[in-house]
This record gives C-alpha cells, structure tokens and sequence, in this order.
C-alpha cells in the first residue's frame, strides 16, 4: 500500500443559512495516495465539490463552515489552520483547478503575470529572471506552444482548451504534492476533454502528483482514475477501485448510476433510471438517503442510517443489504422456501 | 420507403462582422453552410457535434426563429421557408421545440397551466373548458401532477422543469420536435428519466423528433439516424449503428475516440486530434477539418469536398472517399 498523502476524517462542512443548518457534507472520510488518481463521483448536490473546497479552505464563510472533522496533510490539520497559514499550503502543496477557466483567471492581467505570482508568492527569493524561465518550463510541460509569446497574452486571447492547461500549468508551478480537479473539463468540448484528460494522466506519471477528480461524469472517471469514491447527499456510499466499481457495484445508487448512462457502444432498448430526485441536502435526518429512491429498500432503511461496511480490503458500501444479520436473513429465507418446495414436491 | 416529412436543401446561415466607424460590413460568420437533409416521417435524427458547429442554429433555421440567409425547407410538402410571418406563425403549431434550460424557457412569472394554456391561445384551439381539459391531460402525460397546474416554474427541479418544456411542446399535437439539448443541464439519473419519457411520448404520439446534442452517448442512445456537423457543414449523415460502428468522416472517427466510455475494461485506440475548431468566421480553405485531420492530402486545402452515398444510406463529405464513387 502505498503512503497515504492526504487524510480527510471525519469531515462535516455546513452551511448556516435562513433556513437553518444545513450539512453540505456530513461526517466523510477518505485519504489520498502518493501518486494516485482517485475520483470523486455524484449528482449536483452530492457535497463533491464542498469536500475539495473545504480540503482547499475556500468555503464561503459565512455561510459555509467546517463543523468537524480533520483534513491531515503531512503532520498539518488543515481544517484548524489560520487564513494565513493555509495561504502558504494552498497552491504550493494542494493546488486546484476550476471547471470554468475564463472565470477563474483574471482578465486583467497577462497569463505571465499570473503565473509568475504563484511562483513568487511561495519562493520570494527567487529573481525575476528564475521566475520567467520557471514559467516557461511549466508552460512547456502542459503542452502549450511558443510559451515565452503566450506569456504576454490575456486570458481572452486563448481558446477554452488552452485557458485550462494555463490554470494546470499554474496548478502545477510549485509542484504540489497534490492536485484537486474539480469538473476540469466539464466545460470542454470531447475533443478538447480528451486532451486534457491526456495531459492530467501525463503529469500524474512523470512527476507523480497524486490528483483527486472531481466530476460527474462516469466516463471520465473510467479512463483515469485508479479509485472512485461514490458520493450521494453529503455521504460517500461506495468507495472502491476502478474494475469492481463498474463490474461489481455494491450500493444500489451506484448500480443505478452505472446503468443510467446511455453507452455509445451499444444501444439499449429503453435506459435504467432512478426513480425521484437528488433529496436537498438536510431533508433527510433519519436512515438511508437513498432509501425512498431504492428498489431493495427494506423497512430498517428508514429508521437508521446504514455505516459503511467493509465489503474487502478496498471496497466499502453504504447499505444495508451488506450487513451480516440481513446476508443470514436472506439465506435464511432461502432455505426456508427451499423446505416449501421440498413439502410441495412430496 | 417511409415519407419524408421535413426536407433541408442548401440551408445557409451567415451572420455579418460589422466594424469601424460605418459599421461597414467585413466579413461573415458562416454558421451554417450549405446543409441539406431528410427527415422521415416518424423518426428520430440526431445532430451531433462540437460548440460552435451550428448544430444549434441550425434548430433555429428549421423553426424560422432565425431568417435563413439561403435554402429551401420543406414541411409536409410545403415550402415554409417563403412562408410570410403571419403563415409562419400557423405553421409552427406543427413543429415544436424543447429548449436546452428549462430555467431560461418557462416564465418565472407565469404558473404552470398558464404556460401549458398559452400556446393553444395562440393558435386559438379549444374553449376554455377544452383547454383546461388538454392541459390537465399532458401534466399527466409527461409524469406530473393535477395539483401542479398552479405552481411556477421556481418549485420544480430541474427534471419537473424539463418535462413541463416538453408538455408545453405537445400542446398543439406537433408532428415534429425540435429538440436542443434537452437533457445537457440535468443529471445522469434525471436524463435518464427524461430520455425514456420522449422515446415513450414518440412510440405514443407518432411524433417526428431532431434531437440536436454534443452528447454522443445520448444521440446513440435515441436517434435512427445521426447527422455530425463541423464548422457550420454537415461532414457525415447515417444509421446511428452505421455512424458508431464504422464512422467514415475522419472527425467523427476522432469525435468517438474522444468521448470517455464508462467501462474500464475497454480498450481502444485512440485518436486524440491537436489543436482547437477554428473560428467559423475564417474557416479553413478547402475542407474546413484539413487543419486538424491526420490523413490530409493536397486538394483537401483546396477543393471543398462534396456530400456523397458512399454506402446505401451512408453520406459523408470526405476526399478520402473521392475514389469509391467511381
């Protein structure tokens, strides 16, 4: 097993509105390996992108706050650490990317001049000349062209496709340890998406930065990551890796999920879906959240709230139908009509 | 041989570049040129391709909410495209269109049975009571609720949202559908849902839809035929098995390879194309994919190349496939 980077235990982020508490992400945990790709996966209003902002310390606060729980990087909780402490982490050990380019970078300012800020900020030592050449470097290995022009360009100048390798390179300029993604090419074309997608597995390999993807694509999770973790109203359901999520789906929100996506391979006569919608968070306080969308519901799922059982070492689910008492029930019951069929025969 | 119910010939689209002082007209974009296709009565045809390619403004063409700037298309055997405004109007009762945000698309300020009433107002259908009638029955249709009739458009999902665009879109019994990336803004497990409901209404109500749509999962999944649009031109038009099993056009061949399949068993050989669409107010001389498409020869930069069958049913407009004519 390889070492564990980043820690997340136990976090619950909320949000303190009019209409009360609401738990955007509750109770979650999960780590990421050195040199891993894991994926994040959900429906809007899943808590995916809550989870990055708070690992990220960028949760709008107020409303938003960090209610419990810790975020381990290194020796570091960084769920207690000061804006400014968490200044000096952010983009130098964890850095993100944004699902929209062109609203994450400033217009005002040449993609040089943001570049060479992140460099500046974490190593004011350095001379404008190193700053520069470290620029052009970083911008050669996303695969952008005539890097020394492009550096006096504005945002507006560049395409979507090149918009997101400049928020990567910038990501990427003091090597952190760890890259958060969150719907990086959501906004791109299938073209462009399978470029960068590309790219993100190119530097994963060659420098070993370990990146959590955030999306809601299951294809994308598909064709790079290694883990995915499945998340559902502010809860991670399953968690597992990459084959036995799509071969051997244990919660049955993820199993809807997987056959909900029309495939281009092969045409389906009429596609699975979920009944109902994504619950708004909060609304559910008792028992499993998915359990009034569920066809295996059963009447303990709506009276306490399922842990996450350990299926095997790397696989875990959040139901009930995992639970040793309801397994022997079910065999059980087997039998027992077994025994019916036995008497009928006779 | 199955009818034809809406024919597209030559459709052109330019929108002009005004600049300087004068506003003097420098140039166009061309956002859609020279498209021609069928529709046949009863089916779904899809237009797949990326932002940009005029897949869009293409619906709109159809519709007559954008005035063509050249082409012929034909409804039913008549020529809507030199209908006035007036006779237009009375037309449209026949073609609908679902939008892509169900936000954007409903009033906010309207209650649910008022915007499903009002298009049988416009073409004056029904009596009151008939109206309300109709209304009440297409709620129920497309999986909603009496007591719905008097909420707004603000305390439905997004899901509710899209198919009260949809209900709205059968009121006047239209016999075909335009619809423009109707499932891009929802879910995976609400598009589902959505997509089955307008495979169930088709089967139903017999209905004839163009499912416009960058998702070529989705356009798999619905259409019989599929058109693949770049840069303003229709490059490749055929069965949707056809289209998926032996794309001929290279940019569909890249388009395919491109999109992320959910198995990660799957193993394929991809073909990731450089570089970005250029702009369609300067395309590319010759075939407008010749920048980007590996298997470029000489009078691709030059000539334009020509739809062409190069199998029964099967159009593309690639010179790669010059020879097979002959």
């Amino acid at each position: 097993m390889r070492n564990k980077l980043l820690e997340v235990k136990g976090l619950e982020t909320t949000f303190f509105t009019d209409d009360g508490q609401i738990p955007a992400v509750d109770n979650i945990d999960f780590s990421v390996h050195e040199g891993e790709i894991l994926g994040i996966v959900g429906e809007s209003g899943s808590g995916k992108s809550v989870t990055s902002l708070s690992i990220m310390g960028l949760i709008p606060s107020p409303p938003g706050k960090i209610t419990g729980g810790q975020i381990l990087l290194g020796e570091k909780n960084l769920a207690k650490l000061t804006d400014k402490q968490m200044q000096k982490i952010r983009g130098k050990d964890v850095a993100m990317i944004f699902q929209e380019p062109m609203t994450s970078l400033n217009p005002l300012f040449t993609v040089g001049d943001q570049l060479k800020e992140a460099i500046v900020i974490h190593n004011p030592k350095w001379s404008k000349k190193k700053a520069f050449a470290r620029a052009v470097e970083i911008m050669k290995l996303v695969g952008l062209p005539r890097a020394e022009e492009l550096l006096k360009d504005y945002p507006h100048q560049l395409s979507g496709g090149m918009r997101q390798r400049v928020m990567i390179a910038m990501a990427l300029v003091c090597d952190p340890k760890v890259l958060i993604a969150d719907e990086p090419t959501t906004a791109l074309d299938v073209t462009i998406q399978a470029q960068i997608l590309q790219l993100m597995k190119d530097i994963n390999k060659r420098l070993n930065t370990a990146i959590l993807l955030i999306t809601h694509d299951l294809g994308v999770v598909a064709e790079t990551c290694e883990r995915v973790i499945v998340m559902y109203a502010g809860q991670i359901v399953e968690e597992a890796p990459i084959n036995e999520i799509f071969n051997k789906p244990l919660h049955p929100y993820t199993q809807g999920l997987i056959k909900s996506v029309p495939d281009m391979r092969f045409k389906k006569e009429s596609l699975y879906s979920i009944p109902g919608t994504v619950p708004k968070p909060g609304t559910i306080k008792e028992g499993c959240r998915f359990a009034a969308r569920c066809e295996f519901a059963m009447e303990r799922c709506t009276q306490e709230t399922p842990p996450l059982y350990v299926a095997s070492e790397q696989h875990k689910s959040r139901c009930f139908l995992l639970d040793e008492q309801e397994v022997a029930k079910r065999d059980e019951s087997v039998i027992e009509s077994g025994r019916v069929e036995e008497i009928f025969s006779n | 041989m199955t009818k034809v119910l809406l024919r597209v010939e030559g459709l052109k689209k330019y929108f002009p570049i005004n600049k300087g002082v004068f506003n003097k007209q420098v140039g166009n974009v061309k956002a859609v040129d020279n498209v021609s296709f069928d529709v046949f009565e009863g089916e779904t045809l899809g237009i797949v391709g990326e932002s940009g390619c005029g897949k869009s403004t293409a619906g709109r063409l159809l519709m007559r909410l954008l005035e063509p700037t050249e082409g012929n298309i034909e409804f039913a055997g008549k020529k809507i495209s030199e209908l006035s405004n007036k006779e237009m109007r009375k037309a449209r009762r026949d073609i609908q269109m679902i939008f892509q945000d169900p936000y954007a698309s409903l009033n906010p300020r309207h209650t649910v049975g008022k915007i499903l009433e009002e298009p049988l107002i416009v073409h004056g259908m029904g009596n009151s009571a008939e109206r309300k009638k109709k209304v009440l029955e297409l709620l129920q249709i497309v999986g909603l609720n009496e007591y719905h009739i008097k909420r707004y458009p603000h305390q439905f999902s997004g899901g509710q949202r899209q198919r009260i665009g949809i209900a709205r879109a059968l009121m006047t019994n239209p016999r075909l559908i335009i619809a423009d990336e109707p499932v891009s803004a929802l879910d995976v497990s609400i598009q589902a849902q959505v997509l089955n409901l307008m495979q169930k209404l088709q089967r139903e109500l017999k209905l004839t839809y163009i499912f416009i749509s960058h998702d070529l999962g989705v356009v798999r999944h619905i259409s019989n035929r599929v058109g693949v649009m770049y840069l303003g031109k229709l490059v490749e038009l055929t069965a949707s098995e056809d289209l998926y099993a032996e794309p001929l056009h290279p940019y569909t061949q890249a388009l395919l390879s491109s999109v992320p399949v959910p198995d990660p068993a799957f193993e394929r050989e991809q073909l990731i194309i450089s570089g970005d669409i250029p702009s369609a107010s300067n395309p590319p001389s010759g075939c407008s994919f010749h920048t980007r498409c590996p298997f470029k020869k000489e009078e691709c930069s030059t000539v334009i190349p020509k739809m062409q069958e190069v199998k029964p049913g099967h159009y593309v407009a690639c010179h790669l496939y010059d020879e097979m004519q002959h």
